[in-house]
């Protein structure tokens, strides 16, 4: 379903020292170091798997879910989902997925929730019956029976997040994006999400693809696990294969998720 | 098509909310349009001579209402923050992933802004100023055929500009930052459209500048119309050249944007 091969892509950054001496410089001579965010990263995902996408700040998770939905042009590769490339077919690919950045907002501030909600319908032509459907699931498995008729500047941020999420499934996209998308959010707004992933997954086949610093959202609801650091994919597996290989038993017994990812970021020195 | 008429009737709902917003508009542009007609008055006055101004006071002052009820019909600084934000915080990761042209879209929201805007405020303007005591009326249409020319010219001048406003914001997404093009196209384009000084009395050298740019198609365009300082058949000529660089405009920013959009970087998380 999804084959992402040899993808590639680098950021130009300016570079320049502290100082009005190397500012001023800087007016007439700009250095720029190239920064390989992604680094032929290759794998590929079959329909109705939940990926869980980790590793470290930086290490190009974002660039790699802003790549597959076609928001960013890679510098080389290929990528081929449900038959299209994201970035030469967005329009019509983007049809089929969902995305939801948790850091930022798909929501008009100043407007009722379901406005938003309906805005939504409209440009991606969900029919009604459709949508309504899709709405009372939605509102009923994450809890927005309250809150969708709110401002959205009044809301709080697990009521803004869960919000978003079911935004961004009101059209049922076949795969779903989820950059970070519990940060921030206490513990009873994680659950929430957490079971609301598994739930789609499993009535609806909904592929998802998530990264998240959280190792129990990765332990909760990913069968397989990506990791990328700095820039290249280091590690395809599941879980279990993951605990085998960098589990410590010697000392604690079981080792946490945590800290075999800990364990895991030093031997490939990505941390 | 749905998505681009559910924006703007988002949009639209939006912009009326903004109540007090608009009653200080309403007395701002009172205030101003006195001003600037009392100076008009003072410089019409000095005059030596009959003047040899082809505008009559009272067309002038016709001008300065009608400038004043559809400013943000004609203003190129009323501008939409949050679609700068967007661009500028990257929040336009969102916009991409949506199944429709950004161009397209964004243009619906800007014109269901100014729209908004515009009915919120017009009417109580131009209901006053007809009123007003002489000298400082502002004067009905010669006839029905002039005030159906008027609110074509307008139409097309609104959309004329707001797509001449789409390429601030594209330019935005090369400089990152919405100061200087707004101040550029806002100076130069309301002076270029006679917003600041009625195009008539401007020098013929200017006046030939002018009459070759799209800006004056705006506002100067449909405002002498409804006064009558141009001719009806002046008026059906015109609307053509107004259609012509309507199309121009747009295909132009299309174009730019497709460009831009190919080298977007989205920054942070």
């Amino acid at each position: 379903m999804i084959t992402v091969s040899g993808i590639s892509k680098s950021f130009k950054v300016a570079q320049r020292t502290s100082g009005v001496k190397s500012a001023v410089k800087a007016l007439f001579r700009r250095e720029y170091t190239e920064v390989a965010a992604l680094n032929d990263i290759s794998f590929s995902i079959a329909p109705g798997e939940i990926i869980g996408y980790i590793g470290p700040n930086g290490a190009g998770k974002s660039t790699t879910i802003k790549v597959m939905s076609g928001i960013l042009v890679p510098d080389r590769g290929s990528c081929s989902i449900m038959g299209y490339t994201p970035w030469l077919d967005r329009v019509a690919y983007v049809k089929n997925i969902g995305v939801v950045f948790g850091q930022r907002s798909q929501l008009w501030w100043d407007v009722p929730v379901i406005d938003s909600f309906e805005l939504l319908r409209d440009i991606y032509d969900v029919p009604q019956p459709e949508y309504e459907s899709n709405l009372k699931l939605l509102t009923e498995t994450l809890d927005l029976e309250n809150i969708i008729r709110t401002p959205v500047r009044q809301l709080s941020l697990g009521q803004r997040m869960r919000c978003e999420i079911a935004a961004s499934l009101l059209h049922s996209p076949s795969i779903l994006f989820l950059d970070e998308p519990t940060i921030g959010l206490d513990a009873v707004s994680k659950i929430a999400v957490r079971q609301f992933i598994t739930r789609i997954n499993k009535e609806k086949g909904v592929t998802v693809i998530l990264t998240t610093h959280d190792m129990n959202d990765i332990e909760a609801l990913a069968n397989r696990i990506l990791l990328i650091g700095k820039g290249s994919l280091l590690f395809d597996g599941d879980l279990n294969s993951l605990r085998d290989k960098y589990a410590d038993d010697s000392r604690t017994g079981v080792s946490s998720i945590e800290e075999i990812v800990v364990r895991m970021y030093e031997e490939y020195q990505i941390s | 098509m749905r998505a681009y008429v559910s924006v703007f009737r988002l949009r639209l709902a939006n912009g009326l909310q903004y109540r007090s917003a608009a009653l200080a508009g309403i007395a701002t542009q009172f205030f101003w349009g006195f001003i600037i007609i009392m100076v008009f008055q003072a410089f019409y006055a000095q005059a030596q001579s009959p003047p040899p101004l082809s505008l009559s006071l009272s067309q002038l002052i016709t001008y300065v209402w009608l400038q004043q009820a559809f400013l943000s019909f004609i203003m190129l600084w009323f501008r939409d923050n949050e679609l700068f934000q967007l661009i500028t915080s990257g929040n336009i990761a969102y916009e991409l992933c949506r199944p429709n042209g950004i161009y397209g879209f964004w243009y619906a929201k800007l014109l269901a802004q100014r729209l908004a805007s515009a009915a919120l405020r017009c009417f109580p303007i131009l209901v006053v100023a007809l009123f007003l005591p002489q000298p400082y009326r502002l004067v009905t249409p010669a006839d029905p055929a002039t005030f159906l020319l008027f609110v074509v010219t307008l139409t097309l001048g609104l959309l004329i500009l707001v797509s001449i406003s789409m390429l601030i914001y594209i330019s935005t997404f090369i400089t990152m930052s919405a100061a200087g093009s707004l101040l550029m196209f806002g100076v130069l384009g309301e002076f270029l459209a006679g917003v600041v000084i009625p195009i008539p009395l401007m020098p013929s050298w200017l006046k030939s500048i002018v009459y070759v740019l799209p800006f004056r198609l705006t506002a100067d365009l449909p405002f002498r119309v409804y006064s009558g300082h141009i001719p009806k058949w002046q008026a059906l000529e015109l609307i053509p050249l107004q259609l012509l660089w309507l199309a121009a405009l747009i295909g132009f920013g299309k174009y730019a944007m497709g460009k831009a959009l190919r080298r977007v970087v989205v920054q942070g998380g």
